[in-house]
């Protein structure tokens, strides 16, 4: 029960990328079609699932026993993360071509995406176990597919729309980033952590 | 090109904010009040300085091949020295910018100076770099801040503005305001330099 309200939490309220602001780059740079931003996101959950595996296990069996933890630990997560993205790259490559072909572009991509090493940090902070860290991460990708997704089909839309000239591309799309994230306020009071 | 036009060059014609459009989450996340801008930015700096110094002092030791990985280590040692230094001298501002000091390892900007500029340039001119486009972030964090702070709060740097009758907006230092007052700046920019080059998208 606890793990279902943390990962409607994640995905509605605490949305990563429209309250906490976090994967803001191929939030505005991917989402020009829908199909692309939404391998995007699957590609973005698919790695930030697994780096949840390989980090708390970095922090609880690496870093914590040798009391490294405070100042080794960024260096550390990217580390993992970054050579976790070329793991993934090289076992699609091999075992899927097809959604190698359809993810390929956008793995190395990844590495930047502030969210995951962000919700990696956010959940040593916060002392998640091993499951609901787990949990913390797929939510945190699903947001974040949400969030991209629904951003690509109103920009689609917009293409016949008549943007003043100024305003097209990214400035238009920051405003309309407001609004939605107007609207995922909403949600706020849907249930209390 | 000239080392003071290294300089230069981030404070306008390439910053990074208002025209390479880079480092968004930082950007939006963290410039509710004019003050936290400021410390961002200055935190960004240090580390742009540090890591394009250490990159352009060993371009010659890093081979091509691994040289990503090796940015990315040198950028987090010097991200780990500004998180501790603020942890330890600045305590209430660490408080505020949290998760975002250990996420500068993961601003682009950074990156991409490392790669576009440090490690093609003398020791000299990349420092000169980064500080440049360091304190063009800053000031655009900064100005971002106080726009979002006067509407928000009706204060800059925590100095109350107008009277008791002031209503705030406190969308404006929510996480709507963020998009929205970029969104509009952006905009503004790209129809005063209308006649010039149109800002670059990533």
């Amino acid at each position: 029960m606890e793990l279902l309200l943390l990962f409607i939490s994640t995905v509605l309220i605490n949305n990563f990328v429209l309250s906490r602001f976090l994967g803001i780059c191929p939030f505005l740079g991917v989402s020009k079609k829908i199909e692309v931003a939404f391998s995007m996101g699957l590609a973005a959950t698919f790695v930030m699932t697994l780096s949840a595996i390989a980090t708390w296990l970095v922090q609880h069996y690496i870093l914590m026993p040798f009391g490294m933890e405070r100042f080794l630990q960024y260096g550390a997560f990217i580390l993992v993360i970054a050579s976790l993205v070329q793991f993934v790259e090289m076992f699609l490559k091999k075992t899927s071509p097809a959604l190698y072909q359809s993810l390929g572009i956008f793995l190395p991509l990844i590495t930047t995406n502030c969210a995951i090493l962000g919700f990696a940090l956010l959940s040593a902070l916060n002392g998640y176990g091993l499951v609901t860290s787990t949990v913390f991460g797929f939510a945190a990708g699903m947001g974040f597919t949400l969030a991209i997704s629904l951003m690509a089909g109103i920009r689609e839309n917009m293409e016949f729309g008549d943007v003043p000239e100024p305003f097209k591309g990214i400035p238009i799309t920051l405003i309309t980033a407001a609004i939605m994230s107007m609207a995922f306020m909403g949600f706020s009071g849907l249930i209390s952590m | 090109m000239k080392a003071i036009s290294a300089f230069i060059n981030g404070l306008w014609k390439e910053n990074p904010t208002f025209r390479l459009v880079l480092g968004m989450c930082p950007t939006l996340a963290v410039t509710n009040a004019a003050a936290n801008g400021v410390s961002m930015g200055l935190a960004t700096t240090f580390v742009l300085v540090g890591s394009n110094i250490m990159v352009s002092a060993l371009k010659k030791v890093i081979p091509d091949e691994v040289r990503i990985p090796a940015y990315v280590i040198i950028i987090a040692t010097f991200v780990t020295i500004a998180d501790l230094v603020l942890a330890a001298f600045f305590p209430e501002m660490y408080k505020v910018l949290g998760l975002f000091i250990p996420l500068i390892v993961v601003n682009c900007i950074i990156l991409a100076r490392a790669e576009a500029f440090a490690a093609k340039n003398g020791i000299g001119k990349s420092a000169l770099d980064g500080l440049g486009m360091g304190l063009g972030f800053t000031w655009a964090l900064t100005f971002l801040g106080i726009i979002r702070e006067i509407l928000g709060m009706g204060s800059v740097f925590g100095i109350k503005l107008f009277g008791e009758g002031f209503v705030s907006w406190i969308i404006f230092i929510l996480p709507p305001g963020a998009f929205l007052t970029l969104g509009l700046i952006l905009g503004l920019f790209n129809a005063m330099l209308s006649d010039k080059k149109k800002a670059k998208c990533n």
